[in-house]
């Protein structure tokens, strides 16, 4: 297939399933199916893609044929690839959760139609190679966010959205401030075009504003400290498979965008921009996980883990090396099957123990032994015990940042990870191990009348432990994968090159 | 020209803080639709203002000289429709929230964090619409 068709792929299956959503707004079966078969339409189209560039070559395609820095392109190296292949992978699990927990009540004619308008947003964030163009994807992406967020309606909910969409809001427009100045001084906007132009310009003083600029924007989208307060605020009101979705996806876009930007366009002045990063790394790792350590609620304490996991994918920006770069990549990429997988055990918590508050549940590893097991393999993952996969990911960016001298970084990174098993041990203790007070047996008794309902929620987070479990036991591949990735993030003339390409068109039409 | 414009962006975006950070969410939808409108104006800003002349290219040549700069143009186009969308989505869901909350004031509402304290705090005093005015 040409390049033109992978790329184009995994944009059209999520718009397609927001169009038909919109067309079959009253009739819910119909979305449902229309849903679930775009989200594997996703999934097969990310795997093309990925097949197409796990040996290290770039795609690029031209919109309407218009040369690199006049039209908008679509890019996808090795790491945007594997993020879009995640994304489809979520999309799936989640949507398959997704028709058993607790949407029923709620759903109304939207659900299914902002869940697709989320993965479109997400997709085109990851695969676009264009700074404009990706302020728009971010507010697809945020837009459809708001709605999920507000679906049910609850006062709690309302009361998180003001919060949620207000600080969010404020942070796409700085984002697209900060463009304009880009634009500004440089007078482009293709990211490619934007990394030829940046190392020349004389006043590198600027170059290093605008930089620390968009790590406040994209900060702010990634919830690292001290812009994260919208997180903790908003993402325990979600239902479970929504706010499962968020966690996977939406701050990783931030990460993403941090990665990209400081990797494409900024490289030059790690100097400057290196020890404020440090420090937000080991600020945003550290408040997050005593966030989650006085937390009773399983959605906030894992909300609070969101955070201060965001703290370790930022090592490869302040390292810099292969070796840290390929492991935050591994790490974001382990994070999101991980974190993903507990927000799901947290909604059959919810429904099979009676209740998200740790409090008022309990008994859950006595009536449901492999339900424990379940939780233990991503919750351990977490906590970045071995053999699993957060062991991996966790060990390249502590290797790397200890390879490069970053001593505090490391030391905080391990103590951090056990305060996580702490954190995770306090849902364990509680939820599992205690004895189940009454509304627990009440809840525990409904969810095994109805079998259909176990099944579905169930078969994703066995499928997303598998993939834990994989990363874990077969880790060479992924660890290589993410290696040339890394390499390839830090060797800028290959995606140059690729956008630059001449497209073969375009003699004929040009003059 | 650019100093006028310059001084325009720094001002709205004083006013947009100012009103951002005001408890009543009125008052920040106010601040987030002149936060928009101060982004759209840097994007005009950046993009050269000099040139009244219509981009349009003259019969028998191959390049503009002297016009207007077209892209920001249709950043700004763009971003306008993007942000109007927001901010009605906003009002709706301000005004939802007024209506169930019964409150106009962002200090009163803390439903969300009340979900799940390890302590829970003591009530406040409620705030209601009437008492904020």
């Amino acid at each position: 297939m040409s390049a033109h068709i992978l790329l184009t792929l995994p944009i059209l299956f999520p718009l397609l399933g927001v169009a038909l959503c919109a067309l079959f707004w009253s009739n819910k079966r119909a979305q449902r199916i229309v849903s679930l078969l775009a989200s594997f339409g996703l999934l097969g189209a990310a795997l093309a893609l990925m097949a197409a560039v796990h040996d290290g070559t770039v795609l690029a395609t031209h919109f309407g044929n218009w040369d690199a820095p006049f039209g908008i392109v679509f890019v996808a190296d090795m790491f945007a690839a594997a993020m879009v292949l995640i994304t489809g992978i979520m999309a799936v699990a989640i949507g398959i959760y997704g028709l058993a927990d607790d949407i029923e009540p709620k759903e109304n004619a939207f659900y299914h139609l902002l869940y697709q308008g989320l993965l479109l947003g997400v997709t085109g964030a990851f695969l676009t190679g264009d700074i404009f163009n990706l302020y728009v994807w971010f507010e697809i992406m945020l837009i459809s966010s708001f709605g999920l967020l507000a679906l049910g309606g609850t006062r709690a909910q309302l009361d998180a959205g003001i919060k949620y969409v207000t600080l969010n809001l404020i942070a796409t427009t700085f984002f697209l401030i900060t463009v304009a100045f880009l634009y500004g001084i440089t007078g482009t906007l293709n990211m490619a075009d934007l990394a030829r132009v940046l190392p020349t310009l004389e006043n590198q003083g600027l170059v290093t504003t605008l930089a620390v600029m968009f790590l406040m924007a994209f900060g702010a989208k990634a919830a690292v400290f001290p812009l994260f307060y919208w997180l903790p605020a908003a993402y325990h009101t979600a239902s479970a498979p929504i706010v499962a979705i968020f966690a996977a996806l939406l701050t990783k876009v931030g990460v993403y965008a941090i990665i990209r930007t400081f990797t494409l366009l900024f490289d030059g002045d790690a100097g400057y921009t290196g020890p404020i990063v440090a420090g937000i790394a080991i600020f945003t790792m550290v408040t997050g996980v005593l966030g989650a350590a006085s937390h009773f609620d399983v959605r906030r304490i894992l909300s609070f883990h969101i955070i201060s996991q965001i703290g370790y994918m930022l090592f490869g920006i302040v390292v810099a090396t292969p070796l840290a770069v390929g492991g935050s990549i591994l790490y974001v990429i382990h994070h999101i099957v991980v974190k993903a997988n507990l927000f799901l055990l947290a909604g059959v918590i919810n429904r099979a123990g009676g209740s998200f508050d740790l409090k008022k549940t309990g008994g859950l590893y006595k009536t449901m032994p492999m339900l424990g097991v379940l939780f233990l393999i991503p919750a351990l993952s977490l906590a970045g015990l071995p053999p699993l996969s957060g062991f991996w990911s966790k060990f390249t960016v502590i290797k790397a940042s200890l390879d490069a001298g970053h001593i505090a970084l490391a030391a905080s990174g391990l103590a951090v990870g056990v305060l996580t098993l702490y954190s995770m041990i306090k849902i364990w203790n509680e939820a599992f191990w205690k004895a189940a007070p009454e509304t627990a047996e009440i809840a525990m008794a409904r969810w095994r009348a109805d079998p259909k309902v176990r099944v579905l929620m169930l078969a994703p987070i066995v499928s997303l432990a598998a993939i834990t479990l994989t990363i874990g036991f077969f880790a060479e591949p992924f660890v290589d994968f993410s290696m040339r990735a890394g390499a390839q993030l830090l060797d800028k003339s290959v995606y140059i090159d690729a956008v630059f390409a001449p497209t073969s068109q375009l003699a004929e039409i040009r003059p | 020209m650019e100093p006028v414009f310059a001084i325009a962006f720094g001002v709205m975006i004083a006013v947009a803080a100012y009103l951002l950070m005001s408890r009543n969410v009125l008052r920040i939808v106010l601040g987030l639709l002149v936060l928009g409108n101060a982004a759209n104006l840097s994007i005009f800003l950046a993009g050269r203002l000099e040139s009244r002349i219509p981009p349009l290219v003259p019969a028998g040549e191959t390049a503009l000289a002297g016009g207007a700069n077209p892209l920001p143009q249709a950043l700004i186009l763009t971003a306008i429709v993007i942000s109007f969308a927001l901010v009605a989505f906003t009002v709706v869901l301000f005004q939802s929230a007024h209506r169930r909350l019964g409150t106009l004031d962002v200090d009163a509402m803390h439903e969300a964090e009340s979900l799940s304290r390890a302590v829970p705090r003591k009530a406040p005093a409620e705030r209601t619409l009437e008492a904020a005015e």
